[in-house]
């Protein structure tokens, strides 16, 4: 019995260091629950990658080709000429720790090498050894390290451990972007075939059938025919979303997720009575496509070639249906894309018009180049000039709090129009607490491709302050629903707040725009866009509210 | 019952060291952090272990309320539950508080009757261990449920809805 | 740990023995000290700071990616957050003269908790502050030194020494007998905030954690710089005079060395000169690094104005008519639009499609959603 530990000594010893043990002599531990399954061979075959093979992360062995630090020495150089952000941000940190606890996967697992600073100092590590000449004179004493293979299984460790979410960077002094590294090593980390499942076969997908569920034309017009068939149940009016159609005004483009998962089909539903209401009262010609039926882009996490490949869609068929622009779904890293890469990867885009909504006349001059306008800025459009006919009241049984996808919050600065379109279409909105909403809002915990199943421990982890955020809204104003702008967040939050907050549930902007919308010559609507009992919905809503507008 | 008032009256450094301790699981550099932002948002683990191990040891001082009990101490277990540890790690917290019971109350536990006491409260931290790990198992258990199930049942009762997957048997997402 | 800031320590102890038992003990190396490296430490650190600013200027900026710290410039009704959300040059012209002169990123840490009003949110302030301090301070610092490089001293300079001294009166004065040459604050606080931000590196956990040689080695240097000085002025009481004919004599190429300078003089002067040479090989090199930042100096109408990748190069894409040709006859078959109807010679061709995928099943869809869940 004497070998086992004490609770005492079971406690003290759980990270078995003493407590100066220097970072880097801390060996990396793929973990299960952690860490991501890696990616199938037939999906990088499928895309060029380099490297295909049937191989495990928890293998010790990852089958890399020989000369396997040459070609990390060398795309290292090669991205450092590339990339003045990757350069910069390699030598001007000065750990000065105001990232540190900045991080929401360093907040929900505690381990200290979730750090901004630290994940980046991964690199830099490397960096200094191969790229600097006092970094390789001092050593490991100046955080100098060669690349090898505990390097490696750390880099793909941490680095599919951070989410791109880029709150780290608003808080540097220096603006250095954590994701911005991420983005670089996982780059790296691709030239030799290592990149995670749920990443690399969504990639394949999309580069194929045109979205990352592999979802094939033919399935995606069903599923939108048979909301058409729910729709026409819930409102009596039965909507008739186009496809691949030539010569309309506007191409639509959402995250597949909207279209065949819960809860974003709802938010689906809500885009399709939208457009529909738009056809029949203004004559406002929208179609979908299902060759680029994929808003989101996981090549984003891959690298910047994957990302440009998948993107290149929205414009080709933009061209090829002769539309005057774009209009986008609720998604978040699709339109840090969208924003900040597709018009300098893609573009130009002078096949089309500059956006402007013909209803309101009001020009989207924010997005003249890149020709791509987001359904919120859209929607609250429409609202602010009175053209929609909406009736928030279906929604008074909702206590609503909004949620900024680190994407549209850091990397776009879409704030206050979802909030807009949320208070035009239902009467209870509450905030986050300050510090974790708008710029500084916290992830969902499952961002950059990392909401697979395998590494749930890590995702519950990684969103416990955002739930934490919830929670208070929830004790504070009864608040059982969180709206969102990203298909990413309505897949993971639910599991997200069925482990912390489970009162509460998560819906899409539009959802909320579809339940309070009125279409013309419906019937009564008795229930909301997932076909639940208004009047039951507003019966337990009444315990606590006491009052209905109906 | 002069046990018991001892330690009611020795609460606020017997809960703090007991704090201190289990802070100690984490890294010594995020322990540090966990002791000192106070914010339940920016610090959700120290927050929850901070209000939980005041309010369970206020719990075992009045003879457990299960209910109560559980508001202290869900909170703490649910997020152990998620971090890298073994199941007796992450229940093993409660254990120490024996530990540090004794250490505060040395002097008074030369007296027999206190010894007594002792055993007596020793066997309600017993109870809140064991349930703790009923709250462990919950939680593990609804881990394992969402890497089962929500994730591609999600998409399928998507798929269903539509009349997709109609060839699949009623109870099997297609597995 | 301690490691990295004991051998930072002992690098600076050996630095000051260097140049003090050096002057000691062979005093012509006066001239080395005095004249040659600090001319030495110059050109280093000239020609390495533009040479790393001319490095970090050679890389590109393949993409527009500042991050937007507020609401964007998008519909006339909402209010955009001008200058965390800088839509044109002149914002973000002024987001980075408040990024460098407030340090207005760091300050964001501790604006929440300030209205919490708790204690432990006070040491978050306390990185603000003490970064401010120390650079204000060592700026203050560094300018009022220009008096020993020009003649006469130009007004400027002395507007600040006054300045810098007149703060003594006004609070050092009981601490500080009557005697001594005006107190100048900027150096106290300078010896202050560093001595803090050392500290802080010890005390902090993490902080402690991510911290490396190359952390310490710059303030125990910044701090023998500014005790040296203190001292000099002070407490040895060295011949100021003497001093200014020293450094004059290096602005002026007329090289002396006075007689009655101090051996300390000499010892601030290398470590200074140490500091100037190891700066462009060094993290200081935020300096001029946050100009380069893309993340701040860039605008955020990345919507509205395309910018350019020099480096653009063509890639593979899965072009529509690929697509078509993949999916044609199913496409048809679901009433979708296609642009090319199979022609009768292309029958052939249809029936090796589905041969083509074995692994897309009719309803495959939903397999293809859970593929990636079935491997392990």
């Amino acid at each position: 019995m004497s070998d086992l530990p004490t609770a005492e000594e079971m406690l003290g010893n759980v990270k078995h260091r003493p407590p100066s043990t220097d970072w880097m002599d801390v060996p990396a531990e793929i973990r299960r629950g952690i860490a991501c399954y890696a990616g199938n061979p037939k999906s990088l075959e499928l895309l060029g990658h380099p490297n295909p093979r049937t191989w495990s992360c928890f293998d010790d062995d990852w089958q890399l080709p020989e000369n396997w630090q040459q070609i990390i020495h060398e795309g290292f150089k090669e991205r450092l000429e590339k990339f003045r952000s990757f350069k910069v941000f390699m030598d001007i940190c000065v750990r000065c720790g105001a990232c540190a606890d900045k991080c929401h996967y360093f907040i929900g697992t505690g381990d200290p090498k979730n750090m901004p600073v630290l994940r980046a100092e991964l690199l830099r590590s490397v960096y200094r050894n191969d790229f600097t000449r006092v970094g390789k004179l001092l050593g490991k004493i100046n955080g100098a390290r060669p690349m090898n293979y505990e390097v490696l299984k750390e880099w793909w460790s941490y680095l599919f451990q951070c989410s791109e979410c880029r709150r780290c960077s608003l808080f540097c002094p220096y603006g250095i972007d954590t994701a911005e590294i991420t983005i670089m090593g996982r780059e790296l980390l691709n030239l030799l075939g290592l990149n995670i499942d749920w990443i690399v076969t969504p990639v394949a997908n999309c580069y194929r059938t045109g979205n990352h569920l592999g979802i094939q034309p033919h399935a995606f017009k069903d599923m939108l025919d048979f909301f058409s068939d729910d729709l026409e149940e819930i409102t009596g009016i039965r909507p008739e979303p186009q496809f691949n159609k030539k010569g309309a005004d506007i191409l639509f483009v959402t995250p597949s997720g909207d279209v065949f998962a819960d809860p974003g089909t709802y938010t689906a539903m809500g885009y399709m009575m939208l457009f529909h209401f738009l056809q029949e009262k203004y004559g406002l010609d929208v179609t979908w496509s299902t060759y680029a039926s994929e808003g989101g882009n996981f090549g984003f996490f891959t690298s910047h070639e994957t990302m440009k490949r998948l993107n290149a869609k929205m414009y080709a068929e933009a061209r090829r249906l002769g539309v005057k622009w774009i209009l986008g779904g609720e998604c978040g890293h699709m339109w840090r894309v969208i924003h900040q890469y597709m018009d300098t990867m893609n573009g130009p885009a002078d096949f089309l018009e500059m956006p402007v909504n013909p209803i309101t006349g009001t020009a989207f001059t924010n997005a003249a180049s890149t020709k791509m306008v987001h359904i919120a800025e859209f929607t609250a459009d429409l609202i602010k000039h009175g053209k929609l006919d909406l009736d928030p009241s279906r929604n008074d049984h909702l206590k609503v709090t909004f949620h900024d996808s680190c994407n549209p919050a850091r990397g776009m600065g879409l704030f206050d129009e979802p909030r807009y379109v949320i208070n035009k279409t239902c009467k209870h909105f509450y905030d986050m607490p300050e510090n974790s909403i708008r710029e500084q809002t916290f992830c969902c915990g499952s961002g950059s491709g990392l909401n697979a199943g395998e590494d749930m421990e890590l995702r519950m982890a990684g969103g416990l302050p955002r739930a934490s955020a919830v929670k208070t809204v929830r004790d504070r104003h009864g608040v059982n629903m969180m709206a969102c702008v990203c298909a990413i967040d309505r897949a993971v939050l639910p599991d997200l707040m069925s482990y912390w907050v489970p009162e509460v549930d998560v819906t899409g902007v539009h959802e909320l725009v579809g339940n309070a919308l009125n279409l013309a010559g419906q019937h009564e609507r008795t229930m909301n866009l997932r076909s639940e009992e208004l009047a039951e919905l507003q019966g337990t809503a009444e315990d606590t509210e006491g009052q209905t507008d109906e | 019952m002069g046990f018991e008032k001892q330690l009611a009256k020795k609460k606020d450094a017997i809960v703090k060291d007991w704090f201190d301790r289990v802070s100690g699981t984490y890294a010594p550099d995020t322990a540090q952090f966990l002791k000192n932002v106070q914010d339940p948002i920016n610090n959700p683990i120290g927050q929850s272990l901070r209000t939980g191990l005041a309010g369970l040891f206020e719990q075992l001082l009045v003879g457990p309320d299960k209910e109560a009990v559980k508001t202290y101490l869900d909170p703490i277990v649910r997020i152990r539950a998620v971090q890298n540890l073994t199941p007796s790690q992450a229940t093993a917290f409660i254990f120490v508080l024996k530990t540090v019971i004794r250490d505060h109350l040395k002097i008074e536990l030369d007296d027999n009757r206190s010894v007594r006491s002792l055993f007596a409260f020793d066997s309600k931290i017993d109870s809140l261990s064991l349930y703790a790990f009923d709250l462990y198992m919950e939680c593990r258990e609804k881990i394992y449920d969402l890497k089962a199930n929500v994730e591609r049942s999600k998409v399928y009762h998507a798929f269903k809805r539509a009349g997709l997957v109609v060839e699949a048997p009623e109870d099997d997402p297609g597995l | 740990m301690n490691k990295r800031y004991i051998l930072s320590l002992i690098a600076v102890v050996v630095l000051f023995l260097i140049a003090y038992l050096g002057v000691e003990a062979v005093p012509a190396s006066k001239w080395l000290f005095g004249i040659l490296i600090p001319y030495v430490a110059l050109i280093v650190f000239v020609a390495g700071f533009i040479r790393r600013l001319l490095s970090w200027s050679r890389s590109a900026v393949p993409f527009a990616i500042p991050t937007t710290g507020g609401q964007q410039k998008s519909l006339k009704w909402i209010k955009p957050s001008t200058i965390d959300s800088p839509s044109s040059k002149s914002a973000v012209f002024i987001r980075m003269l408040l990024e460098i002169v407030t340090f207005r990123s760091l300050f964001r840490n501790t604006r929440m908790k300030l209205k919490e009003g708790r204690v432990t949110y006070q040491l978050e302030i306390f990185l603000w502050v003490g970064a401010l301090a120390f650079h204000y301070a060592f700026f203050t610092v560094l300018f009022r030194h220009l008096r020993f490089f020009t003649h006469p001293t130009p007004l400027p300079v002395q507007l600040v020494e006054n300045l810098d001294s007149f703060f003594r009166m006004e609070i050092m004065q009981d601490f500080i007998q009557i005697g001594v040459p005006g107190v100048y604050l900027s150096g106290l606080v300078l010896l202050a905030a560093v001595t803090y931000l050392f500290l802080r590196r010890i005390f902090i956990g993490n902080v402690k954690y991510i911290s490396l040689a190359s952390d310490y080695f710059p303030l125990f240097l910044i701090f023998g710089i500014a005790f040296t000085g203190i001292m000099m002025r002070y407490v040895l009481k060295t011949d100021v005079a003497a001093a200014k004919e020293l450094t004059m004599g290096l602005v002026t190429f007329r090289w002396s060395i006075p007689g009655n300078v101090s051996s300390i003089f000499f010892v601030h002067l290398f470590f200074v000169s140490v500091l100037l040479a190891y700066f462009p090989f060094s993290k200081l090199m935020h300096l001029g690094g946050i100009f380069f930042s893309p993340t701040r100096n860039m605008r955020t109408d990345t919507r509205a104005v395309r910018h350019v990748n020099p480096w653009n190069y063509p890639v593979n894409v899965h072009t529509y008519e690929e697509y078509e040709d993949d999916f044609r006859d199913k496409m048809i078959e679901a009433g979708l639009p296609v642009d090319k109807m199979p022609e009768p010679q292309e029958a052939s061709a249809e029936d090796e499609e589905p041969a083509a995928k074995p692994e897309e099943p009719e309803a495959g869809a939903a397999d293809a959603a859970t593929a990636p869940e079935e491997k392990e």
